[in-house]
């Protein structure tokens, strides 16, 4: 019997379940209760139904439940509930489903009109075709986009009535462009996806550049209303005395004082700037996980040579924005500190410190998966056993960065362990808790992988250039001086006589001599191997899946990570809607524990992963052959049917 | 030596010498990698190192050892070849039946430990450092957590003597009053800390009074345990409020003075 069959009968079985089923119910729910015969016998005799005590009592009921619903006034409900899951919860999982979908389609136009632009100017069609790849995502999944902010909206209206009702009195100014910049943004994308091959390359890359500046627009609105309910308002030294006062944007009971001061927030920027970055990293991660997806599926060589340098391009955007997302993050989270010492300590020393722990493993998780998949495409080249030498040192490297940056100041410990330490912090590791030894090991990780990079890049190429030892014993130089600093700002700022503020002002050296070394690195290499004598082939499609997998856990740990982040940004106000100025009085107000929120966080990323699939299995359809009978006598019967 | 536990760390670290001298292969130094350091997060350390902490660090080390041994379809190969010859080669059998037993023996004495292990109360995470109030009313006096400073914290540029004397003021109000538990030199080991549980704060810790505002101390010192938020229990805090015991500015001068004492400077309002 044929599979289709065996689905056909299954989906029959399932109807006449359902069918058979709802009849049943009906007959039971019917049958509930018989007229006894006494009244039967009464209403022949008399012509008249007498009402037995359970009608009489259902008509008394409806009777009491209308005279109520009459004598009720009209009141504003503030807060409506959702049986079981509850309101918090559901407005929870729809903010982070429409931000992840909104995230992806914000990124993927900026990497596509890159990678177009790239194509345009070296004139090489594959980049052509690998942008359009990219951008055939982008259809189903603004309409993902617009399907669960729609929902988001109406949930918070229905849910948070009085709530979104604020919120439109300080932001109502802001919604009509918000909506004319949506309405361009389709405008624009569907153009692009379009009108690709359409208009001429200079025209088309103009649609490309406007869909990347209105998308963008769109989100620095959307940004104000959020950073808004964490700071509502701006610190400026109004008085001179040289100390930051606080300048609300509303008055104590709320009312709007200044839409500017409201809009340009405290935390405004800090959180456009790490969005941006942020949504190119998993952009780029969730399309090589489709390119992953289409690898696996692909049945001839060809589509697995396109698709694994999809997954390779995809991967490269990710890991080129991911490097320096923990410096836009620990921007945020400084600018968060500066703005209110409670938010600060609740973020990094009270109960959402333990989820910086998690944090601190998926993104470990996340440069090794980076770094394995770079060494296994080493494997996509003849002739790179020399390069594999290294892969021990960084890997070693990459696990004592890991593990420092996943050790906590505090650790969780039993009675014995803590008295055996003499505090909730071990004498030695508590060193690794602090901020000194995690930018060390952020900037280590990041240099590590950035030579995982270069490393790939040189496989299979031998350099002609008449310096190339001194160039390449420079490169090595400059690397190990880039490691010493990181180190040496990392151990010295345990000193004694370096005081907290410029220890964590150290961040600052250590980050321009990361960037350095890598700008300065990559400006020797450009010379170094151009024009470099290939002595092995890039053979793309030769990848074991394991690779492919290792895309796929990518995808999965930046997904993770937003969910994550997002809910400690979002939970950090506590019980105020908008911190200080409207407090939450629902029966949600209270922090869920470590555990509910991060269940909360996985259930809305297997929602998103079921639901990415779909756009990926919708996005695949263009590329599958047309429909065909068949055999020759469903073709005749078709073609009767046609001439018919 | 940096409370490294010699009498574990040395073998560990000879039998890693041999392994270089006779060129063990990938699979021994994988193997020896993850025992080696299992018994060094174990009893490596002078002060053990709790179990959530080794689980996470045991966990990189799995995680990073299967990815080198995959790395490349060469090193897979070179680290599976001695399994399968330990499992299809006659002359093994010896050794594999040996492994047979051995590996579910393992297992089996893992559930025993696990049962016979001493009771004791789980591990929990405290939280150290307890989000603050936007407000605090000490002695009907209402301060904004956020902007307020150490009032005589100005003194040390403006007026030096003035500094010295609340500094001194600061200093016999510890040692009448504080120093019974935070101990003579800060470490949060005077003679009461042993009878403690948490023990009581380190002031010497670079972690703790530099990344705190003034106001945040001023706030510990005169609510004390009683005055903490509700949002991360257990607090287990034996700390006094204070303000049922001195005034509004001898517990601003013991704040000046335990700065003062460490050489730290409060964190600046606005600092990053």
């Amino acid at each position: 019997m044929s599979r289709n069959k065996i689905l056909f009968g299954i989906g029959v079985l399932a109807f006449v379940s359902v069918i058979v089923t709802v009849r049943l119910g009906g007959f039971l729910v019917d049958n509930e209760y018989r007229q006894p015969e006494r009244q039967v016998a009464v209403e022949e005799a008399t012509g008249e139904a007498e009402a037995t005590p359970r009608q009489q009592g259902i008509a008394d009921e409806q009777a009491a439940d209308e005279a109520e619903a009459r004598a009720r006034p009209y009141v504003e409900a503030e807060y409506r509930a959702v049986p079981f899951v509850g309101s918090r919860v559901t407005v929870w999982v729809l903010a982070q489903l429409h931000l992840l979908f909104a995230a992806f389609v914000l990124a993927v136009p900026i990497f596509a009109f890159i990678i177009e632009f790239i194509g345009y100017v070296t004139g090489e069609k594959r980049y052509d075709r690998l942008a359009y790849e990219f951008t055939k995502l982008l259809s189903v999944s603004f309409s993902m986009t617009a399907t669960f902010g729609a929902f988001l909206t109406f949930a918070l209206i229905i849910l948070y009535p009085k709530f979104t009702n604020y919120l439109m009195h300080i932001f109502s100014p802001t919604f009509l462009p918000y909506v004319l910049l949506f309405f361009l943004e389709a405008l624009f994308l569907y153009s692009y996806y379009y009108g690709w091959g359409k208009f001429g390359p200079k025209m088309h890359l103009f649609l490309g550049f406007m869909l990347n500046v209105v998308g963008t627009a769109i989100m620095f609105i959307a940004n104000a209303w959020l950073t808004f309910m964490m700071s509502p308002g701006k610190r400026e030294d109004v008085d001179g005395d040289g100390i930051p006062d606080f300048v609300s944007a509303v008055s104590e009971s709320g009312a709007l004082l200044s839409l500017r001061d409201a809009f340009f927030n405290f935390t405004w920027m800090p959180i456009n700037i790490h969005r941006i970055i942020a949504n190119v990293a998993f952009g780029g991660s969730i399309a090589a996980a489709y390119a992953a997806f289409r690898y696996l599926q692909a049945r001839n060589d060809e589509d697995r040579a396109h698709f694994d340098w999809m997954g390779y391009v995809g991967n490269f955007v990710a890991i080129i924005a991911f490097l320096p997302l923990p410096f836009a993050g620990y921007y945020l989270a400084a600018e968060i500190y500066a703005f209110s010492q409670t938010l600060g300590v609740q973020m990094m020393g009270g109960t959402f410190s333990w989820l910086f722990v998690l944090q601190a493993a998926l993104i470990g998780n996340l440069f090794l998966g980076a770094n394995y998949y770079l060494w296994l495409g080493m494997g996509r080249i003849e002739g790179t056993a020399h390069f594999h030498r290294f892969i021990k040192w960084l890997l070693i490297a990459i696990a004592l960065c890991f593990a420092v940056w996943a050790t906590p100041r505090y650790a969780i410990a039993s009675v014995s362990e803590i008295a055996a330490m003499g505090g909730s912090s071990h004498p030695q590791l508590s060193y690794l808790g602090q901020m000194s030894a995690k930018n060390t090991a952020v900037n280590i990780l990041i240099l590590s992988t950035y030579m995982s990079f270069l490393l790939y890049r040189r496989t299979g190429k031998t350099s002609i250039h008449p310096q190339r030892q001194l160039l390449a014993r420079t490169q090595v130089i400059i690397f190990a001086a880039a490691a010493a600093l990181v180190i040496f700002f990392g151990v010295f700022g345990y000193h004694q006589s370096v005081d907290a503020a410029t220890r964590i002002r150290f961040a600052i050296p250590q980050v321009y001599s990361v960037l350095a070394a890598m700008v300065a690195i990559t400006v020797i290499d450009l010379p170094l191997y151009r024009n470099a004598r290939q002595t092995g082939e890039t053979q793309w499609g030769r990848m074991p899946a394991v690779s492919q997998y290792a895309l796929i856990f990518i995808a999965l740990s930046f997904t993770w990570l937003m969910g994550l982040m997002g809910y400690v940004r979002s939970g950090l106000r506590q019980e105020w809607h908008v911190y200080g100025v409207v407090l939450d009085t629902s029966p949600d107000a209270y922090t869920p524990t470590l555990g509910f929120a991060t269940q909360i966080v996985s259930v809305t990323v297997l929602i998103f992963f079921g639901l990415i699939g779909v756009v990926f299995w919708l996005s695949s359809l263009s590329g599958k052959k047309a429909w065909e009978p068949k055999s020759a006598v469903e073709a005749d019967r078709l073609g009767e049917g046609h001439a018919a | 030596m940096y409370g490294l536990n010699l009498v574990v760390v040395l073998p560990l670290v000879a039998v890693a010498g041999v392994l270089v001298w006779r060129r063990a292969n990938t699979l021994t130094w994988l193997l020896f990698s993850l025992i080696g350091l299992w018994a060094f997060f174990k009893f490596g350390f002078i002060v053990p190192i709790p179990q959530s902490v080794a689980t996470i660090y045991l966990g990189i080390t799995g995680l990073a050892l299967v990815c080198y041994a995959s790395s490349s379809r060469e090193r897979l190969a070179e680290t599976v070849q001695p399994i399968v010859r330990l499992i299809v080669e006659p002359r093994y059998r010896l050794a594999l039946a040996g492994l047979l037993i051995a590996l579910p023996a393992l297992a089996a004495y893992n559930v025993y430990a696990d049962l016979t292990a001493p009771l004791e109360a789980p591990g929990f995470g405290r939280e150290i450092h307890p989000p603050p109030p936007t407000e605090l009313t000490v002695h009907d006096e209402t301060l904004d957590m956020a902007t307020a400073d150490n009032p005589y914290l100005h003194y040390h540029e403006d007026d030096p003597e003035a500094y010295e004397q609340h500094l001194e003021n600061g200093r016999r109000i510890y040692y009448e009053n504080c120093f019974w538990c935070h101990g003579d030199g800060m470490g949060g080991d005077g003679m009461f800390a042993h009878g403690l549980n948490p023990v009581p704060s380190n002031f010497n810790d670079v972690g703790t009074l530099p990344i705190l505002q003034s106001s945040y101390v001023h706030w510990r010192i005169a609510k004390g345990a009683p005055g903490l938020p509700a949002g991360g229990t257990p607090w287990d805090s034996a700390m006094p409020a204070w303000e049922k015991f001195l005034t509004t500015e001898e517990m601003w001068d013991v704040n000046l003075f335990i700065y003062d004492f460490n050489g730290y400077q409060p964190r600046a309002l606005g600092q990053h």
